[in-house]
Parts: C-alpha cells; structure tokens; sequence
C-alpha cells in the first residue's frame, strides 16, 4: 500500500470524524429547555421534556412548533427566521409549566401575578402583563385555559401579534 | 339536487332519532331527570355585599363577587356545619372549603373524611388562569344547599400545611391563595358546566403518566402526580343532587352605577319546577372548549364564556385608557379607566347558530373605587383587558338585571342536553 493512499484513508477517516462531530454538535440542544427567547435547536429538548407530539408550520415569516402535552395542553412556539423564539401561546385543559416555556421571563410574570394578587380591592379575570420587552396574557375557566407570551422587540416584522394564539 | 335532499332527509332522520333517543332520558353519568318529583325548595339566597374580609379591619372589599351559605355534614350523620361567605362560581366545578388553621383563616371546623386513593390521602391543586393556586386535600362530605342535597360529595378542602406543597407544577408562579385574606372567601361553589373539575384529562391513560398540577397522592415520602377516576374527582355538587340536578340559575337584580350590596338567587334545576323554567331565554350551546363566540368591534372572539367568578367584563380594546400600574391611583391597575362612562356593544352566538345583542358600559375603576362608592361592592360597569382577539370573560355585572341559565354536560333540560347556557 503506498504511502499516498494511506494517507488519503486516514484524510476520509478525518473528514468523517468532522462530519460525524459537527452532526452532534448541530443535534445537541443549546440549552436544556426551550423557552421565550431561547435559540430554536432547544425545541427538540422541548418535546421531550412536555412528552408531545410536534407539529411544524412554515409561514413567510416564522415557524410554529405545536407540541401537546400529556395534560392535553396545546403550546405553540413561534421562532422567527433568526432562530428565537419570539412568542409562545397555549390552549387546554391545565395552564402550561410556565416556568419551563418563559424561562428567563418566567420571574417577571411570577412578580407580575404576585403584585396583582396584591390588588385591593381585588380584580379576579384574564391577567395581562405589559412591561418594556415582555408581554404576558393569560385567560379562560377551569378546564379551558388560553393565553401567549411574546417578545414586543424581537417580533418580525411584518407579523400582526393577533396571529399569535 | 336528490342527493342534496337525500342527504338532508337522513340528517333529519338522525336527528330525530336522537332527540328520541335523549327523550327517553337518562342522559349522562348523574342521570339527569326533567320531571317534577315532589318540589323541595331549590332558591338559595346570593349577595354581593364586599364578602367575609369586607368587615374585618384590615380586610378589604371583594366587588362584584356573589356570596352563599353551604351546609356539610359528615356523610351520613347529623354532625354539619354551615359556612357563609362562599363565593358563587359558575365558572368552575367543585365546593371549595377554606380550613380553619391559623395559618388559612377560614370558617371550615368540621372534621371530614379524608379521601384516598392506593390507601394514600388524595390532595390537589388548582391553579387559576392569572397564575394563583390553592392546594389541599380532597375530602367527603354531604353537601345541602336550600332544599337540595347530594350525598358523599367529593370536596377540596384548602390547606396549606396538608402534606408539603409539590413543587414538580411550579407552573402558575403566582401566588398561593389558602388565607382568607388572599381568596377573599371562605369558599368557592363551583357549579359550572362540568360535571367534575378534571374530566378525562386525570383518568388513567396506557402508556401516559398522570399530568402534574392536578391530583396527588401523598405519602411520608411527599406527594405524587396520580390519576383519579371521574368518581373519586371534585364533583359539581349540583349534579350530584338527587333532584334539580341538571343546571343552575344566577338571578340579580339591575344595577344602576354602584350600589353598596345587593341580594339575589341561586336557583337549581332548569324546568323542573314551577320557578326554573327557561321562559323566553335564548339558549346558547358550546363549542368543544366550552366556549362561545363573542363579536366585539368587529374581531370574532371564539374563547368567550359567561363567568360569575370574575369581576368585571374582561376584553380587549387598545382605544380604552387602561389604569395606573403604579402611583397613588395605582389600585384599580388591571382595570380599565376611561374618561367618561362608554356605552358598548357586542353579540354573542352560540354553537347552535343563536345570536344576540348585548349593552354594556365601562366606567373609570379609579373613580368607581373611591370617594363616595369606595365602600360599595356592587359596579355594573367595572372592566379590564383580557388576551386579545381571543375572548371575551362576561363576569358578574353581565348578571346584573339576567336570569342567567347554566347547564351541565350530559344533563337533560328541556331545550336539550347540556352544555350550554341561557338568558
């Protein structure tokens, strides 16, 4: 075997390891949830974590993930051309694990939902929390709940925010 | 053209066998019946008077919430206990009772039967749409409201040292409302339009493991997600009721502005007295959510629902001044605040294709909130936003001046089965 060939195998070798490399890299979530703001690789671990089953829709503008939880509560993740996810809305029996889908935003509504129980004389209804950067809105009965959260600064543009339910 | 008209015969045919078919009766799990057996008193006094912590000194009103009296008993036994200041909900399902530990404050003294599931104690959580939950454990108990009674009700009863709270849900992320002061209300009457506050969403599924948020079984180990049959769910007490099973009525009178309290009805059954008949009411049925639709500056709402739970009309209008979020004026933040009273309109249409017109007015909650009427309870005209587009929340002042028809899923009623409302 000549010198030449050998090193031409041990260069396919090398270039499979990259390839085989930069798969893993491209498959392997960037973070351990996928949440408001998060990049869109951290979807796949989404799934997983709410045990659903995915749905992808494509429009001009943004992707919609559907996943369905085993409670039967529906979310949807809208990730824009950049990757982000710049909106999340939910409908279904149980509220979704907020926490997990707001992410680092989820101590924002916390607070917000905190202050607003506060409240005398006392409001009981929808809750809507609108602050620079961040909007949450959260509705419905026992057994039928609905709402979304969105980016107001990260939102394409071009999309009207009522297409996000 | 004949297969139109063919089409159309057998759909008729269909239809008139199941309407046979529910005519024969029996519908639903609890049987629902429309015939008149002998008549019990089934009108329960309401009234939105500020609720138990308007009296206390650092309490504070509780606006435009309907209270009751509910009596438990030990099932089987004489041994009961009757406790006012229950909040009237037809937008859950399911007695809520507020223990009396120190740390809740609530009126509930009477010791019930634990309920259990493999032996454990069965508790629960329930969480409410703006985030804020209740947890506790799910007891027995007979359950009389006026005439009516149901026997061995599945009941949740609020208690914050029951076991340790799960932190596996952590979802709402609001907070905890087991106090007096937080619920504002010794307890809530679910008498909604489920016949359990769960459904098929608990029951056991192959292959699936049991949601989180909902049920727990506890143990010394702490408590766990669990299924629980429909049976061993929080039952609607009223659908447990051996008569006048099938609905409820909420009644109150016009309110004009604000008025310091007001009195009215919670009346059980729907045609099956001389007192609960649908009269001239236009019955809306529901979509699958149990939702209808409502129309409002032309966005068609499909997530709307009528709800004595909530306080005010919640919807959405970008052009109505919002209140302060912080200041002095800061506490009708969540409300909104418009200059002058507006007077809007929207329509409501059922699944059935019934349409109809309602008024309403939108008055500032700063103003309606102090001076003269700061120690009133009652505001035909208190509203706040809700989620865009999506719905429309017709809470208590939609009751103002209604009758208003709520029917349970699978009961019949003389305009059909439940779901559905009426007014």
């Amino acid at each position: 075997m000549s010198t030449g060939m050998q090193s031409r195998i041990r260069c396919v070798k090398m270039r499979m390891l990259l390839v085989f490399a930069t798969i893993c890299i491209l498959t392997l979530p960037i973070r351990a949830s996928a949440s408001l703001g998060d990049d869109v690789g951290s979807v796949q671990a989404d799934q997983a974590r709410m045990k659903g089953v995915q749905r992808t829709t494509r429009t001009e503008l943004y992707t919609v993930h559907e996943i369905k939880a085993s409670n039967g509560t529906v979310v949807r993740e809208y990730v824009s051309s950049a990757g982000k996810i710049f909106a999340v809305a939910w409908q279904g029996p149980f509220l979704p694990d907020l926490r997990q889908l707001l992410g680092g935003y989820f101590e924002r509504f916390s607070q917000g939902s905190q202050a607003r129980n506060n409240n005398r004389p006392r409001i009981r209804g929808p809750i809507q929390i609108q602050e620079p950067g961040l909007v949450v809105q959260s509705g419905g009965h026992m057994r039928a709940y609905f709402g979304r959260a969105y980016l107001p600064d990260q939102v394409p543009q071009g999309v009207n925010i009522e297409e996000i339910r | 053209m004949r297969k139109v008209i063919l089409g159309g015969s057998l759909i008729l045919a269909v239809f008139g066998m199941w309407v046979l078919f529910t005519e024969c009766g029996g519908g639903g799990s609890g049987g629902g019946s429309n015939t008149t057996v002998s008549s019990v008193d089934n009108v329960q006094p309401i009234v939105v008077n500020g609720g138990p912590t308007a009296d206390s000194s650092s309490g504070y009103i509780y606006p435009n919430a309907a209270f009751t009296s509910v009596t438990v008993c030990v099932p089987g036994t004489s041994n009961c206990q009757t406790i006012d200041g229950i909040l009237v909900d037809t937008g859950s399902v399911g007695l809520t009772l507020l223990s009396s530990s120190t740390y809740s404050g609530g009126a509930l003294t009477l010791t019930l039967p634990q309920q259990t599931i493999d032996g454990n104690p069965l508790a629960e959580i329930v969480q409410y749409a703006d985030g804020s939950y209740v947890w506790g454990p799910t007891q027995i108990a007979d359950v009389k409201i006026a005439g009516e009674s149901a026997s061995s009700v599945p009941i949740h009863v609020l208690d914050h040292y029951f076991y340790t709270i799960p932190t596996d849900f952590s979802i709402g992320g609001g907070p905890e409302e087991d106090t007096l002061q937080s619920l504002g209300a010794n307890g809530i009457l679910g008498v909604g339009q489920y016949q359990q506050d769960c459904g098929g969403a608990c029951v056991a599924t192959a292959g699936e493991s049991p949601p989180t948020g909902t049920y727990y079984e506890c143990s010394a180990s702490g408590c766990q997600p669990v299924f629980v049959p429909l049976s061993q769910q929080v039952q609607n007490p009223v659908s447990m009721f051996s008569q006048d099973n099938n609905g409820v009525i909420v009644t109150l009178p016009v309110v004009s502005g604000a008025e310091v309290t007001v009195s009215g009805s919670l009346i059980f059954g729907i045609g099956t007295q001389s007192n609960n008949g649908l009269g001239s009411a236009t019955v809306y049925t529901l979509n699958q959510d149990y939702s209808i639709t409502t129309i409002y500056n032309n966005q068609t709402m499909p997530n709307s629902y009528i709800d004595s739970g909530s306080n005010g009309y919640f919807f959405w209008d970008s052009t109505i001044t919002q209140c302060p979020t912080s200041g002095t004026n800061d506490y009708a933040s969540g409300y909104y605040c418009p200059s002058a009273t507006l007077n809007l309109s929207a329509t409501n249409k059922g699944a059935n294709g019934t349409s109809g017109t309602i008024t309403f007015s939108v008055g500032n909650a700063t103003t309606l909130f102090s001076g003269s009427t700061s120690n009133y309870a009652a505001f035909s005209t208190l509203a706040g936003p809700n989620t865009p587009t999506d719905s429309f929340d017709w809470g208590l002042p939609f009751f103002y001046g209604r009758t208003v028809y709520t029917a349970i899923q699978g009961m019949n009623t003389p305009a059909g089965q439940g779901p559905y409302w009426a007014y």
